[in-house]
């Protein structure tokens, strides 16, 4: 019992640091991106091969957040004209074209047999495995949500937040918008390149079928059910969604009405229902100016 | 006198409307300049190649003597001619003085390095930047919205908002499109009073309006477009009997 909670608090600070980067990109600056999970995946695979050829653990992190954010990068200076819907889209088309480049070159990173034996870092002294696990992951979460706590608050978050409202507005004043795009684009990226490094290391085993679009969208959920460019309701929203997630798995053991394939099923609508009662209350009339 | 902006043979098509076509006039450093016209004359589309949002088909812009027809709108702003919208686009979401604080160029603080940094020089740039922009809303006089959200403002407010956002970048030319459309009367006394100061204070202004009692009484020169060509300019009284404009006003009821 107290090894799965603490699975899913570490799942929680995973899914939280990809949330936090998508809370720039969409929360802060209004880009829309379904196509988070693109830069979990290069993150999670920059570390695994990293790891095969034995490069230590911190060197895996910084290299896999560096990569993701280089994506991140490419992406957004290739798509400057793109906003709302068309970036929606070319984001999700984005990411299933890196799964399937995963899946398809086998020299690259294993095909769909994916990549095993990746390391974990080094346990601290005193817990086990998964304990220190744990600290390292919520040690690095923290400092990543002082980053973009700092982000928000600092003029650059109000450039952001502005070009979210107005883009036009932020030109007028001098402001070149692309940069500040794909800065914000970037950023968000590496973060999700962070988490994807956690991720290939707490699983040690990674393969494409890890990084479906699914991912994306419970990311886009955290950000959605959270207050728009607040790190503070991301990181909250993201606990909620795990929670919701993982945490309805424990009432197999309390349901015993329904068999467990029935429960699965339950379990995913249940998730949806609570999205929507989520969002409907969030997003009702009273947020309409 | 000198010239601040000079348009020369300047046009630019939209499909089959030539909006502005082969436009030519000049604005006089530290005047007020009115540009008027009937609707559709090509006024804002005018304005829009001026501030770099619109590209010209032909023609040459200069600002203060430099060629500026094949900048990008912020390239155009960063050199000090800054402008108005028709109608106000303010940032909504934020406060009255977030939208000034987003205007000076070149904050430490609006760059991701900062983040990194301790943080003291960029609370010293916010304080100094927050001193201007107190100054400038004291002198629209919006001072008492300084905390309010943008949204909340009223029509009028928010011309003053977007007037207040210019004159943060201390700009050497001001475009103005129809400042008090939609103002009460009462407000337009104050936005006028406010734009002679702006004026006295050394900013070029070129003005779209479509009320000619703010025209006759602030601008020193007319600009009279219509259908995409200047058809007349001088003083506002000269204007004001000119056949040719009345023509373009009245539809050709008195040719």
């Amino acid at each position: 019992m107290i090894d799965y909670a603490v699975s899913i608090l570490i799942f929680a600070c995973i899914y939280g640091l990809v949330a936090l980067g998508l809370n720039i990109q969409w929360g802060l600056t209004g880009l829309i991106n379904l196509g988070q999970v693109a830069f979990f995946a290069v993150g999670a695979y920059t570390f695994a091969l990293l790891s095969k050829i034995g490069m230590p653990f911190p060197v895996g992190v910084l290299v896999a957040t560096l990569t993701g954010g280089g994506f991140g990068a490419a992406v957004a200076m290739f798509t400057p004209r793109l906003r709302e819907d068309y970036l929606a889209i070319v984001t999700l088309g984005f990411s299933e074209f890196v799964r399937l480049i995963l899946l398809n070159e086998k020299w690259l990173a294993g095909g769909p047999d994916g990549i095993a034996g990746i390391q974990r870092p080094m346990t601290i002294a005193g817990f086990g495995s998964e304990v220190s696990f744990l600290i390292i992951v919520v040690v690095t979460l923290a400092i990543a949500f002082a980053f973009t706590r700092r982000i928000e608050g600092f003029p650059i978050g109000r450039t952001l937040r502005a070009i979210r409202e107005d883009e036009t507005v932020v030109s007028s004043v001098g402001k070149v918008t692309l940069a500040y795009k794909t800065r914000a684009f970037m950023l968000g990226a590496a973060l999700a390149g962070l988490g994807g490094a956690f991720f290939a290391s707490y699983l040690s085993y990674i393969s494409p079928d890890m990084f479906g679009p699914n991912v994306s969208i419970y990311v886009l959920a955290a950000v959605l059910i959270g207050r728009q460019g607040s790190s503070v309701a991301t990181l909250a929203s993201t606990a909620l969604v795990a929670l919701l997630l993982e945490g309805t798995r424990i009432l197999k053991d309390y349901v015993t009405f329904v068999d467990g394939v029935e429960l699965a099923a339950l379990r995913l609508m249940l998730l949806g229902i609570a999205l929507i009662a989520i969002v409907a209350v969030r997003y009702g009339p009273r947020r309409a100016v | 006198m000198k010239e601040i902006l000079e348009i020369k043979c300047l046009s630019r098509r939209f499909g089959g409307l030539q909006a502005v076509n082969k436009c030519e006039f000049s604005v006089r450093a530290h005047s007020i300049t009115g540009l008027v016209g009937p609707n559709g004359a090509g006024k804002s589309t005018l304005f829009n190649l001026v501030s770099g949002f619109v590209r010209p088909d032909s023609g040459e812009i200069r600002f203060a003597g430099e060629r500026i027809d094949t900048l990008s709108a912020h390239s155009v702003a960063r050199l000090g001619l800054r402008r108005t919208f028709q109608i106000p686009r303010e940032l909504k979401q934020m406060t009255v003085l977030e939208n000034l604080l987003l205007v000076p160029e070149n904050q430490f603080g609006d760059r991701i390095v900062s983040v990194l940094s301790q943080g003291k020089r960029v609370r010293e740039e916010e304080g100094k930047n927050l001193q201007i922009a107190r100054g400038v809303l004291e002198m629209v006089g919006l001072s008492e919205k300084a905390t309010h959200q943008a949204a909340l403002l009223s029509g009028g407010q928010k011309k003053l908002l977007e007037l207040a956002r210019c004159l943060m970048a201390k700009p050497k030319l001001l475009l103005l499109d129809e400042p008090t459309a939609g103002v009460n009367p009462t407000l337009i006394r104050h936005l006028m009073s406010v734009l002679r100061r702006v004026n006295e204070s050394g900013v070029t202004l070129l003005i779209i309006e479509h009320n000619m009692t703010v025209i006759m009484e602030l601008c020193e020169r007319v600009i009279v477009m219509d259908r995409g060509q200047v058809i007349a300019a001088g003083s506002p009284s000269a204007i004001q009997s000119n056949k040719q404009v009345l023509e373009a006003y009245l539809g050709g009821v008195s040719a």
